[in-house]
């Protein structure tokens, strides 16, 4: 068991918003996922000091930074955190050199990290003379020259094209691996969260839905909205029927589920990944006969839209999404369309 | 001619200016601080600018008159405020600190609040932040407000005939001597001021516009 490093559980109502978080991390690199304005960006300027709580509690590595109750509430330049800005929020009147000194404590250390973010040669450009890849290492050289004891990284990436991102991805992946203490990243994109973390939260309108370990948040979610962030595209509705199955009230079918998991627990939700589903031409268990919504055409494979034959539905939950390689969709009998959901790859979750 | 209304207006503006200049930048960076009291404050502050200067002239007989307890302190040292031009200073900070306030506010306000959240998580002061991120941040509209905090000075009338008087060659300004000139007839002396009014007016826009610019360009560098 390694030593509990952060702690927080914080309230803030801020008018039509209102936050609610309790989490705790080990020494580890743990991901906040969330779609936009689910506060997580809230959470870590709460963390960082920036924005201060309405009530609650914020101790790092035993420190308590934040108690509202015994009006604790240490300064945001005193609490050793370095934040990692979206923008990197370098200072446009300084250059590289004067940006890493405002972290540094002297020369010498400013010089280390100048070098180990590969920045010789630009110290005495400005920001605005740099490249993207350039401001992001000066902003982490910044940032680690101040030897913060927990970083906070707030979507470093969501601004970027592609290519850009992918290299920035790795820089921030090697230094993770050095920096050994905590790390807090926040993102809403699931596959940079799951590439750069150990452990997953999930946040939605304001609160944390689930918190696991990340290839357990992928295999099984346990909220809807879990399942929905790390990119399940077929959900639906569950009503548990007399004779004990259930019925799929979105899709329109009723629904076999896995036997190891019928115990007692009543499900409210199930789930399919979009590249589990199959098309066959007749009907059988698990099946529901369809027909096309859409097909789109992505870069290496087909994701047909399929709805219940003769249903009106038009979109929400009732539209199923399947992927299938570009072929197989080519060689289908349109006029014959069945889609399979295989019990076994079901997600059920309780909320 | 007698070129003294132009010395005096320019010793009064620039000094006036010089104080300005700091007391509106002092106040910016505090009323930024402020929380609940910030409507207040700032009306305050801004209040001379909506007043008329006549008012504002007023205010300042009652306090710096020679009965007021301020006037009969300041006489005690030797200093006078009435028929002075150090009262013309006075009355032109008065009038121009609204400006060099609201225009440097106005300046903070667009720096962007990253920056000043990165400055504290990097440990830095409040004062290191206003010194090397704030205010370097807001320098060229800092200057574009100090520019228009002289124009204001340099043209004040009305305080200034009522604290500091019409004096030749003491404390009679340029906007004074103007009307000086055509209440005694002289309109070839009030077409001279006049045109020299104008040429420092239209270099003080040119400065200004080109200042605004500048921040313009400021701002718009900061992204990618």
């Amino acid at each position: 068991m390694k030593e509990l490093a952060l702690f927080v559980d914080i309230e803030k109502n801020c008018g039509d918003f209102y936050l609610k978080v309790q989490f705790e991390t080990e020494n580890e690199v743990f991901a906040i996922l969330g779609a936009s304005g689910c506060g997580k960006s809230l959470t870590l300027k709460c963390i960082a000091g920036i924005e201060t709580p309405d009530a609650g509690i914020i101790r790092l590595n035993g420190e308590v930074l934040f108690d509202a109750e015994k009006k604790i509430n240490v300064p945001a330049r005193k609490r050793g955190v370095g934040y990692l800005f979206q923008d990197f929020a370098l200072f446009p009147n300084m250059t590289v050199f004067q940006n890493i000194m405002c972290g540094a404590k002297d020369k010498k250390t400013a010089r280390e990290y100048i070098e180990r973010f590969y920045l010789q040669g630009k110290e005495t450009l400005y920001p605005s003379m740099l490249s993207g890849g350039q401001k992001q290492r000066t902003a982490l050289a910044r940032m680690l020259a101040a030897n913060p004891r927990l970083l906070l990284l707030d979507e470093p990436f969501s601004a970027l094209d592609n290519y850009l991102k992918m290299q920035l991805e790795r820089e921030i992946m090697n230094v993770l691996d050095d920096y050994g203490r905590t790390a807090l990243f926040v993102s809403h994109d699931r596959n940079e969260a799951y590439r750069l973390t150990d452990r997953i939260a999930v946040m939605e309108n304001g609160t944390v839905a689930e918190i696991q370990p990340k290839h357990d948040l992928f295999d099984k979610p346990k909220t809807l909205a879990a399942a929905l962030l790390t990119g399940c595209k077929n959900v639906t509705a569950l009503t548990k029927k007399a004779d004990g199955g259930y019925y799929a009230t979105d899709w329109g079918m009723n629904l076999r589920l896995p036997n190891k998991q019928l115990g007692e627990t009543k499900y409210a939700y199930a789930g399919v990944r979009a590249h589990f589903l199959t098309i066959h031409e007749e009907d059988g268990e698990n099946r529901l006969e369809c027909e096309l919504v859409r097909e789109i055409e992505d870069a290496f494979s087909t994701v047909v839209l399929l709805r219940k034959k003769g249903s009106m539905a038009a979109g929400g939950y009732s539209v199923l999404a399947c992927e299938l390689p570009k072929n197989v969709w080519k060689m289908t009998n349109k006029d014959r369309l069945f889609l399979e959901i295989p019990a076994e790859k079901l997600i059920l979750m309780e909320k | 001619m007698d070129y003294s209304p132009l010395w005096i207006s320019v010793k009064v503006a620039f000094c006036a200016t010089v104080i300005t200049f700091f007391l509106g930048i002092a106040a910016a960076g505090w009323v930024l601080s402020l929380k609940k009291l910030r409507l207040f404050v700032d009306g305050i502050f801004s209040l001379p600018m909506v007043l008329p200067p006549t008012v504002v002239g007023f205010f300042l007989l009652l306090l710096f008159g020679r009965n007021s307890v301020l006037g009969t302190m300041l006489t005690k040292i030797g200093v006078s405020m009435l028929f002075t031009w150090q009262g013309a200073v006075l009355c032109a900070v008065v009038v121009s600190f609204p400006i060099m306030y609201r225009t440097a506010l106005g300046a903070f306000e667009q720096v962007d609040v990253n920056l000043l959240h990165a400055g504290r998580t990097l440990g830095m002061t409040e004062r290191q932040l206003f010194f090397k991120v704030l205010l370097p941040g807001a320098s060229p509209g800092v200057a574009a407000a100090a520019i228009l905090a002289f124009a204001r000075a340099l043209g004040e009338f009305g305080a200034t005939v009522m604290l500091a008087g019409n004096i030749p060659g003491k404390t009679q300004t340029m906007s004074i001597a103007v009307y000086t000139a055509m209440q005694s007839g002289d309109r070839t002396l009030a077409y001279r001021w006049v045109a020299v009014i104008m040429a420092i007016s239209f270099t003080t826009i040119f400065l200004m516009n080109a200042l605004t610019a500048r921040q313009i360009q400021k701002i718009s560098r900061r992204g990618w």
